[in-house]
């Protein structure tokens, strides 16, 4: 096992190795998770802080359920509430928790980069759950992780990115794992959702649906946020509807096989027709929870791995 | 009395040359420069081959009085500029309160004459609060010693605000230094638009924003008749623009900051906010045509953007901290990577560092010839150093430059004929 890192930042960082090995591990803790005894005590002894800066509903219960099936003491700061209101920088909140000796620090930030720098003053390892338009590592993960399960492979798919591209830290860090993983990737979305020079990260952009999903392997949704839908970026939700909702009709030009995927919260009837979303045929959205609790145990677990075998080698000076 | 300048390799920006001689002072004054025989005096500086050029001229320093003294004084910008061979600053009027009334001017006159070895020349603001509102008192405030009107950064969005204080400027002779940038595509904007900025999900401005706003205020120049100077072209695009202003003989001049001339976009890595400067760093396409447009004399002059933010202003996420950098101590060396680079030799490089601002506001600095003030730089263009930024002398040390190898080492500076600054 060559999985060096010591905090889980992006994609950006990993190698292909480095993703097999989180998919891997993630494999065994699907089947954990799955059992009679959903405990381990891999991390028992560690304590772990989910801060989220951001709310969130789905990606904190996924880190806590991961941190507790690992035997972690688990603790949840909403960040919103606290000491931000009070005036505290992200630097000064970062070092009153460190002081605090936490292990796993799981962080959510509205801003881009915010994460990186608060990695920069703990001595934890930091798991970035979401940090502005940035990167959203266990997403993708757990994204690839479904993928590989649904079509046994996990390269040389064609997959097509449709939404949100501009605003979405989740459409950036599938970009990135599944280039590494080498597979073909489609953005679908109108131009203003777009990010410019899209087309230097190595994708194929679409402005047409029916077009960017022709024989595609699957098909990624993104969420398509409220405060963009009123003139700003698209004229209105229903023409958004109309041209890049997905539907039966436009999911036909894709493979008969193609998977949907979508990494909630979902908004039926305005980037995806709800019947779509629960054809247990075609949808596996439900599959992407499921997996999401297990990439994150996995990432957990290796990143404590390397806590524990720097701290035994008598790394890092513990304040 | 008189000093004599000896074994010098002097660099004249008005006669393009670049060769071994001797300078001559007279008190506050240059007397003569020649080969050869030097004249007998009653002091010489042996300049051992070294570089002796007229002292560097930089618009657009933020000193940070009044408002914001902990993060720049007249002090401390003053010793960081004697150390980085710059003999002028001129100041910047986007302090807290604005320097938009004589009064606030006349302060600021009195604390930098008190406080600073090198000159101090300030200009003032445009608009009354720099809300592009109402035009100041440019009648006064140039009494009082304003050698520019400029509002920094923010835009006169208004353009018949902007297009009446012109007029009036004109009428005075005075300065409009303007930042072009058009405020609606730049909103919120933190890099340039790219897959840099892309990948790393920070807003982005296109670089067509500048050239929209310098198109506009070209219009106005055009209308108003008024000397303008665009305080940082960033952008390839904004350059034919700026060409064809200067080709149809409008009073036009441009500058740039030498951290758009030796840095890109990618320096930003992983939200280094130190590298987060207003204008963004650009596209190294762009960099390299305004090296180029610096050495064909389009953009006329090169300035530090000396920009003091304390730590606190910078540790933040990147799109929350604050904008700027220091530049005083750093132009020099930085500059002269231009010049090992093989990009621009030194006479071009200092008609955009010394003479050029000193024309365009009128001083009579800038020069080597006779009568003119003796305010030099001597320095030792190839000797290699790494910065550390807690050398600085600035309050600020929010350098890009911090751990950079550098060559160029200021050995002296002299403001009218008086050491200001020894290698120390």
């Amino acid at each position: 096992m060559t999985f060096r890192l010591r905090h889980l930042l992006g994609i950006e960082p990993l190698t292909p190795a480095d993703i097999r090995t989180i998919l891997d591990l993630a494999d065994q803790y699907v089947d954990l998770s799955r059992g009679a005894s959903k405990h381990s005590d891999v991390l028992a002894g560690l304590t772990q802080i989910n801060m989220f800066f951001e709310a969130s509903t789905r990606t904190q219960a996924s880190f806590e359920i991961a941190g507790k099936r690992l035997g972690a003491d688990v603790m949840n700061m909403a960040m919103q509430a606290s000491s931000i209101k009070k005036g505290e920088t992200l630097i000064d909140t970062a070092l009153t928790l460190n002081a605090m000796h936490p292990d796993l620090l799981v962080v959510r930030h509205p801003q881009s980069g915010a994460v990186d720098l608060l990695a920069q003053k703990v001595n934890c390892a930091v798991l970035n759950a979401g940090d502005g338009r940035h990167e959203h590592p266990t997403q993708a993960l757990l994204d690839a992780l479904t993928i590989r399960r649904a079509k046994g492979r996990l390269h040389r798919l064609t997959i097509a990115i449709c939404g949100d591209i501009a605003h979405s830290r989740v459409a950036r860090s599938n970009i990135l794992l599944l280039g590494k993983m080498e597979n073909r990737v489609r953005l679908i979305g109108p131009p203003t959702l777009i990010p410019a020079k899209a087309a230097e990260f190595g994708v194929e952009v679409f402005d047409d649906m029916r077009a960017g999903l022709e024989g595609a392997d699957v098909v990624m949704m993104l969420r398509l946020q409220k405060e963009r839908m009123d003139g700003g970026f698209i004229p209105s939700e229903r023409e958004y509807y109309h041209r890049f909702g997905l539907d039966a009709e436009k999911l036909a030009h894709a493979k008969d096989d193609a998977i949907v995927m979508h990494p909630g919260p979902m908004n039926r009837g305005v980037e995806i027709d709800g019947t779509l979303a629960d054809d247990i045929n075609r949808s596996v959205i439900q599959e992407q929870v499921e997996m999401g609790v297990a990439v994150r145990m996995a990432a957990m677990d290796l990143l404590a791995r390397n806590l524990r075998a720097e701290r035994a080698a008598g790394g890092g000076v513990y304040v | 009395m008189r000093t004599l300048f000896a074994n010098a390799r002097l660099i004249d920006p008005e006669a393009g040359t670049d060769a071994p001689g001797w300078l001559l002072i007279e008190g506050e004054t240059i007397l003569a420069t020649g080969r050869g025989d030097a004249p007998p005096a009653e002091a010489v500086i042996d300049c051992a081959g070294r570089c002796l050029a007229p002292g560097i001229v930089d618009i657009g320093v933020k000193v940070c009085e009044p408002g914001e003294r902990h993060k720049e004084s007249f002090g401390s910008a003053g010793a960081a500029a004697a150390a980085g061979g710059v003999t002028t600053m001129v100041t910047r009027p986007d302090t807290a309160p604005a320097i938009d009334t004589p009064e606030v001017l006349e302060f600021v006159t009195r604390r930098a004459r008190d406080a600073s070895p090198v000159r101090i020349k300030p200009m003032a603001a445009l608009t009354k609060g720099r809300e592009g509102r109402e035009m100041t008192e440019i009648g006064f405030l140039m009494d009082a010693g304003a050698v520019a009107f400029t509002d920094g950064d923010r835009v006169v969005e208004n353009t018949k605000v902007l297009s009446r204080a012109m007029t009036y400027a004109r009428s005075l002779g005075a300065l409009v230094i303007a930042h072009p940038q058009d405020p609606g595509l730049s909103d919120g904007a933190c890099a340039t638009t790219g897959k840099f900025a892309s990948l790393r999900g920070l807003p982005a401005v296109s670089p067509m924003a500048e050239r929209m706003a310098l198109d506009r205020d070209l219009a106005l120049v055009e209308m108003t008749g008024v000397k303008y100077h665009a305080d940082q072209i960033t952008t390839d695009r904004a350059l034919p623009a700026l060409d064809r202003a200067k080709q149809n003989g409008r009073d036009v001049t441009a500058g740039v900051s030498i951290h758009h001339l030796t840095l890109n976009e990618l320096d930003v890595g992983d939200y280094r906010t130190f590298f987060k400067v207003k204008p963004p760093l650009r596209a190294e396409t762009d960099r390299v045509a305004l090296v180029e447009a610096v050495s064909s004399g389009l953009i006329d002059v090169i300035s530090s953007m000396h920009t003091p933010q304390d730590e606190e202003s910078k540790r933040l996420p990147y799109e929350e901290a604050a904008s700027g950098a220091v530049g005083l101590e750093t132009l020099l060396p930085a500059a002269l990577r231009l010049y090992h680079a093989g990009a621009i030799d030194l006479p071009r490089l200092w008609r955009a560092l010394s003479l050029n601002p000193s024309r365009r506001l009128g001083l009579a600095t800038g020069r080597l010839a006779r009568g003119t003030p003796a305010d030099l730089v001597m320095f030792d263009p190839d000797a290699p150093f790494v910065l550390d930024r807690f050398t600085l002398r600035s309050k600020s040390r929010n350098t890009p430059f911090d751990g950079a190898r550098m060559q160029g080492r200021v050995l002296g500076t002299w403001v009218a004929g008086t050491r200001v600054h020894e290698k120390g």
